[in-house]
């Protein structure tokens, strides 16, 4: 895949981060140096992106995240597979999540 | 579902995410201990170092992360670990670890004599989210050491200092104005030009708070160091047109009389832990009547049902309701039922000392006659708006 996201692999969310849900926002806070630009930022992640996070984890690909949510949202596959593409490039480059390969 | 960006990115200090909630609490003051390893002279809270028996009451390691763990739950996205000297602690790095592992930030409020290699190196990795800030007691080895009363803390904390440096650990530096350092403000403003951090002159304790626990003995020896209100005017208005427009700023929101209500101030929405388990509504308030036994409670109970009945108390001292609460220099003084706990025992005496400071300054901004008491004034809002406008 061109973004170098692939739907086969697994995404987790990285340890060096922690996501809390404060005043209504979801945010994910840095703990280790290292994540994202500076050393003072945050990251908000918006409804989609905070339920893609949701259903992050070890032994998940990126293609069965994207049909749970298929079908939880009543959503075309398509649809729902651009958006969690979308979402993990952003996290990878922030060093948010990382690439756990396709086993 | 599909959206143009999914993350946002909030440089922290400027995040707005307490702008669009109410919260509960938004940040925690712990002081982790009251035993320093200074012994400052005017300081309104130090205990000796090798004070066993603080020691031995202080929380334990457990009892601060559960209150840690409550404070998460509570929203809270910043705790400041303070003392006494908070890095005494030697749990300090298991408490440090696992705030920020909770998504806490870490204000840390200290001397830098016991900041270490491995320390730095574990901000370094694991980085604090807010700059240190240290409080800097002179520039000389004599002038700091007359301040702290203790051989080598000179030494000590410029070796914390620059081990922050060399590891770019952000932090800042404030100051407390004494007899043996005053003369040292510009060399002191100099040098803190040159911490990468600072991007504000730093700021100064100068009109000092007696002690916290009240101890008359201590207390003379600390009103004796208070510069008077004359020169801390001339200290305060030292940059005189940034204070000018500071203090327009200021007086179009802050100056009317309180009446005879007490805390008008945030005192109670948010708090401060003491180093034995006690909220406090403030870092300063220990009146037994506004402190919260944690061990027998929570957090949460606190801050819905203790504190708010306690911001109910309303004066009663007639001293206080003839001057305080028809005084409009609100904004200028310092008088609040902390100050009036450590200076008297009460919560609603007035402090002289505080009026003198706000009196001085009033007169200096054109707000009062040379011999006008603030709480005769009866057309104080036209002052404030001619004051305000520049007409004054």
């Amino acid at each position: 895949m061109k973004s170098g996201v692939s739907l086969n692999n697994i995404y987790k969310p990285s340890e060096d981060v922690v996501a809390r849900e404060v005043a209504g926002e979801f945010i994910v806070i840095p703990i280790a140096s290292g994540v994202g630009d500076l050393e003072d930022e945050i990251f908000s992640l918006n409804e989609s992106g905070k339920s893609i996070w949701d259903k992050l984890s070890a032994d998940k690909s990126l293609r069965d995240v994207a049909l749970e949510l298929s079908e939880e949202f009543e959503a075309p596959l398509e649809k729902i597979e651009k958006d969690c593409v979308g979402l993990i490039q952003e996290l990878l480059k922030r060093k948010i999540v990382v690439n756990q390969g396709n086993n | 579902m599909h959206e143009e960006s999914y993350v946002s990115t909030q440089v922290i200090g400027k995040a707005n995410l307490f702008k669009k909630a109410k919260l509960i609490l938004s940040r925690l003051d712990i002081e982790l201990t009251e035993r320093c390893n200074n012994n400052c002279i005017h300081c309104c809270i130090n205990l000796p170092l090798d004070d066993t028996d603080a020691k031995k009451r202080e929380l334990s390691t457990e009892e601060i992360k559960k209150i840690l763990k409550e404070a998460v739950s509570l929203s809270c996205l910043t705790v400041r670990f303070t003392g006494g000297e908070p890095l005494l602690r030697e749990d300090f790095e298991e408490l440090y670890l696992f705030a920020r592992k909770q998504g806490l930030k870490v204000l840390l409020f200290t001397n830098a004599t016991l900041i270490t290699p491995h320390l730095v190196e574990l901000f370094s990795k694991i980085p604090p989210l807010e700059k240190i800030e240290i409080t800097v007691y002179g520039m000389k080895k004599s002038s700091y050491e007359a301040v702290t009363r203790v051989d080598g803390s000179f030494e000590a904390a410029w070796r914390g200092i620059s081990m922050l440096l060399d590891y770019k650990i952000p932090f800042v530096v404030k100051s407390a104005l004494l007899p043996p350092n005053k003369d040292e403000i510009d060399d002191f403003e100099e040098w803190a030009k040159s911490i990468p951090w600072m991007d504000k002159p730093p700021s100064y304790s100068m009109f000092f708070d007696l002690r916290c626990r009240r101890d008359s003995q201590k207390n003379k020896s600390i009103k004796r160091l208070r510069i008077t209100p004359e020169e801390g005017l001339k200290i305060l208005t030292r940059r005189k047109d940034k204070y000018i427009k500071e203090m327009k700023e200021f007086c179009s929101k802050f100056m009317r009389p309180s009446e005879d209500k007490l805390f008008s101030c945030g005192s109670g929405h948010g708090g401060c832990v003491d180093a034995y388990g006690k909220f406090q509504p403030c870092m300063m308030l220990r009146h037994p009547e506004c402190v919260y036994d944690l061990k027998n409670g929570s957090l949460k109970d606190a801050l819905e049902n203790f504190f708010p009945k306690m911001r109910e108390i309303k004066a009663i001292n007639p001293d206080y309701l003839s001057r305080c609460a028809r005084c409009f220099l609100k904004g200028l003084c310092e008088q609040c039922p902390a100050k009036s706990w450590m200076e008297y025992g009460t919560l609603d005496t007035p402090v002289e000392y505080l009026c003198r400071v706000a009196h001085e300054q009033a007169r200096f901004l054109g707000l009062i006659g040379k011999t006008e008491k603030s709480w005769e004034v009866s057309g104080w809002k036209d002052r404030i708006n001619e004051f305000v406008k520049g007409n004054r």
